[in-house]
């Protein structure tokens, strides 16, 4: 009797797994609603990559509407997106890098060939930040007001059709709401 | 040839797989000899269809007719003609059709050379076949037509190709993957017409192998393939970035490369007989999983095409319907299988279980990294990266285990190998491969740059040369006591693809312990010192092609004052889309590749430079290509065709005895 329950394993995990599939569907992972938006962004205590004897926290942050932007050297959709951060940064826009998993040397590098647009970057090696931010996977990108609020979030390469249609609204809004108050 | 004709042609195939799925069954059950017959040429019928469909998608790419809103996305009137045929498959929409062709080729493939099976089981077969023809049929006419129309005011050009995608490796690696992961289709339609028709005996088995095997072989080149295109096009010199996608193709392959083993036992010895079932109903599952984890966009990853809910849903239920009820199927039918027992610990048959177990705890490790994200997501338990570092912590031990458990397959006997022989067969290829392994990486640590003893190197090399010892030490003890032509093609197969898995780890290995990588300013006259290789930046130049503007460097590579070679790096800009593609200089050697790409201009005449030297990192894709080679060679075996004879068969093998009743 036993053995024929065993047959029904496959079927059984499955059904199990099938839900799992479909709750996805539901979630755009483009547009994660990140348990972070509408909240500060967490606290942490991290060395900044190209000086490790500096230390950064959350207060450095804020002051200004800031983009912090997720990458790594293993990611490679990254590579992708470096020319509009490139780009965004020559305009003026602060954006912070944070490196996530990576190694230190190898990171220096890669901005030093592809052009560094980071007012600074973090140094999370073990994703200790990214953990609690709530990181999925490089690239993501996070819109933060003036107080250190996450306002929006963005999974995936920010290119020139996802600024203009997601984010370069919501950064004019924040920047004048900090001007006007 | 108009878009609607490809579009009539689509639906006419459509009803045909209708029929074709239901006809040929519905004749198995009420023993009519001409329903069944009919399957063969329905599923001809439909090939012929879809392929009419095929061609004119691609008649619209070649005639730039931008009223085809698919075209207009993916096509410009610049693109050379070769890219204007392999945009085609370069979208959502044109690759579905494409896996639909590929899938309609390899039933009308079936239908041709089934001829000596049983008509109720090919029967069965094709009916199986129809039913997935339907549901991708379904699906790209109600979701992802690709021969929809901007009409009244279509654009006045198309918006181009991905640059990325203008390349001989797009042409070639989407066919490939999905003839493999269609082809995956076979063996589960025959998997799920022996549970209908409860035949699970050797001869089911050798059916099945050749399928199997091409399937397996097309899988294997398509990978191989994916993985080259990524390290000259991606820019980058990776290889392999257990992406989303990447990880959806390797699952398939571990899991056919498990049931191509498994198999091989059924057929010999009887024995796991659920379990290749089992196997080939997970492989086919595996390759719908990973369409539905590209199409639907619940993962992020650089393959994923615009996420539409609508498309997910369907390949969602589709999955479900056809994974639900094949396992049911496998459940309630499974008490039916008996297999024969009977083989000792120290066996070729618990070898082949061990090498199962391995192969299948890796897909399940894959499977589980890749669906965390989802998992966790769905569950509420925050959200939950899985990088490089998780899949490398488990993949490279079960790789070393696999090679280890190989060598010693070789020289094993079915049912029974005496432990003493196998030792005394293993002894010269297992000291020869230490010694080999722990000396070599001494004068290396020389040749690359790189100064300590690298313990990792001494290990890919004993596992490597262990491999390859003990097939050769195998080959020669069998050719000196036998004839040499007496072996069959299927054994020296066997030893093509291990040694191929061997050869693709030292690539692997070698590759990423011995590389070296610069990333430098450097201008023009500028010099630098790799591994023995002194680069120098000679010269930069502009030139023009109808869709790109170039920007090439000139890098000349010395050997100790000796001009080795030169390479010449690209910087494109293309009209279209504005696009800017590195293409990177590249110089390949079966021992070491240099690579040269360019990065930004800064100021002038300096640039910032990428300059690796690769060693062996050839042998990756060189390895993928022997176990292709080797899947070719075990296919090509000749008992395969003999037995299949008429003749044969109706002096009674044990299958057809079986399954007359």
């Amino acid at each position: 009797m036993s053995n024929r329950l065993v047959l029904f394993a496959p079927l059984l995990v499955f059904t199990v797994f099938a839900p799992v599939l479909w709750l996805a569907l539901e979630r755009d992972p483009q547009e994660l609603p990140s348990a972070r938006e509408g909240q500060l962004f967490p606290d942490f205590s991290l060395s900044q990559l190209v000086d490790a004897s500096k230390t950064l926290q959350a207060e450095d942050l804020r002051g200004e509407v800031t983009l912090v932007n997720v990458w790594a050297t293993w990611c490679y959709a990254c590579t992708l997106e470096h020319p509009m951060l490139n780009e965004l940064a020559t305009e003026g826009i602060k954006i912070v890098g944070l490196n996530y998993k990576d190694d230190r040397a190898a990171a220096i590098q890669w901005l030093e060939r592809r052009g560094d647009p980071y007012a600074f970057t973090i140094f999370d090696e073990h994703g200790s930040l990214g953990l609690d931010l709530g990181v999925y996977g490089a690239p993501e990108t996070y819109l933060l007001d003036a107080k250190g609020m996450v306002q929006y979030r963005r999974v995936g390469v920010l290119d020139e059709r996802v600024w203009r249609d997601d984010f370069a609204s919501r950064y004019t809004e924040l920047v004048l709401a900090e001007e006007n108050g | 040839m108009s878009p609607e004709f490809g579009h009539v042609a689509l639906i006419v195939g459509l009803c045909l797989a209708v029929i074709q799925s239901a006809v040929p069954m519905c004749g198995t059950y009420f023993g009519a000899p001409r329903w069944m017959h009919m399957g063969r040429s329905l599923a001809l019928g439909h090939a012929v269809f879809v392929m009419l469909a095929f061609i004119s998608l691609t008649a619209a790419f070649l005639t730039d007719d931008f009223s085809v809103r698919y075209v207009a996305q993916h096509s410009n009137s610049l693109l050379p003609t070769q890219y204007k045929v392999s945009a085609v498959w370069s979208a959502h929409e044109g690759s579905l059709l494409l896996w639909s062709l590929v899938l309609a080729l390899w039933s009308a493939a079936v239908a041709v050379f089934s001829k000596t099976l049983p008509l109720v089981f090919v029967a069965r077969v094709l009916s199986v076949l129809g039913m997935i023809a339907v549901g991708f049929g379904l699906f790209i006419l109600l979701t992802s037509n690709p021969f929809e129309r901007t009409l009244p005011f279509p654009p006045m050009d198309g918006s181009d190709l991905n640059p990325l995608l203008q390349d001989i490796g797009l042409i070639l690696h989407p066919p490939f993957l999905y003839m493999g992961y269609v082809g995956l289709s076979v063996p589960f339609a025959f998997a799920i017409a022996a549970l209908l028709g409860q035949q699970f005996d050797s001869a089911w088995a050798r059916w099945c192998r050749p399928w199997i095997n091409i399937a397996w072989v097309f899988l294997t080149v398509g990978i191989t393939l994916g993985s080259w295109w990524a390290y000259y096009e991606l820019g980058w010199g990776g290889w392999w970035f257990w992406d989303p996608v990447e990880n959806a193709s390797l699952m398939p392959w571990l899991t056919a490369t498990a049931l191509v083993h498994s198999v091989a036992a059924t057929e010999k010895r009887g024995v796991f007989r659920s379990w290749t079932l089992l196997l080939a109903i997970f492989a086919f599952s595996l390759s719908l999983l990973g369409t539905f984890l590209v199409r639907s966009g619940v993962l992020t990853s650089v393959h994923a095409f615009a996420s539409d809910p609508e498309r997910g849903e369907f390949i969602l239920l589709f999955l479900c319907l056809v994974i639900g009820s094949s396992f049911l199927l496998f459940a309630l039918r499974g008490p039916a299988i008996r297999s024969r027992t009977g083989f000792s610990g120290v066996s070729r048959e618990t070898l082949l279980l061990v090498n199962n177990l391995i192969l299948i705890t890796s897909t399940a490790m894959i499977l589980l990294g890749t669906l965390y994200p989802l998992i966790a997501d769905a569950l509420d338990w925050g959200k939950i990266s899985v990088g490089p570092p998780y899949f490398n912590f488990f993949f490279v031990p079960l790789s070393l285990l696999l090679l280890a458990s190989l060598g010693v397959s070789v020289s094993s006997r079915w049912r029974h190998t005496d432990p003493s022989g196998l030792r005394q067969k293993i002894k010269l290829p297992l000291i020869a491969s230490i010694l080999l392994g722990v000396l070599l990486p001494v004068p290396m640590a020389s040749w690359y740059d790189n100064s300590g003893y690298a313990p990792s190197a001494a290990v890919t090399l004993i596992f490597t040369f262990w491999v390859l010892g003990a097939s050769l030490h195998d080959a020669l003890i069998k050719t000196a006591s036998g004839n040499l032509m007496k072996l069959p093609a299927s054994y020296w197969g066997m030893l093509c693809a291990h040694c191929g898995i061997a050869i693709c780890a030292l690539g692997v290995g070698l590759s990423t312990i011995y590389g070296v990588q610069r990333d430098i300013r450097m201008d023009l006259g500028d010099s630098i010192i790799l591994a023995g290789y002194r680069f120098e930046f000679r010269d930069i130049r502009q030139f023009n092609q109808p869709n790109y503007v170039a920007t090439q460097a000139e890098f000349a590579v010395y050997v100790g004052g000796v001009l080795e070679r030169t390479l010449s790096p690209e910087k494109r800009h293309y009209h279209a889309g504005g696009e800017v593609m590195t293409e990177a200089g590249i110089d390949a050697g079966l021992t070491r590749d240099l690579y040269v790409s360019l990065g930004e201009p800064l100021g002038s005449s300096s640039w910032s430079v990428r300059v690796q030297v690769k060693p062996f990192v050839r042998c990756i894709w060189l390895g993928g290509l022997l176990v292709a080679l080797g899947g070719i060679l075990a296919t090509a075996d000749k008992r395969y065709r003999r037995r299949r004879s008429p003749k044969q068969l109706f002096t009674g093998s044990s299958g057809r005895a079986s399954y007359e009743k």
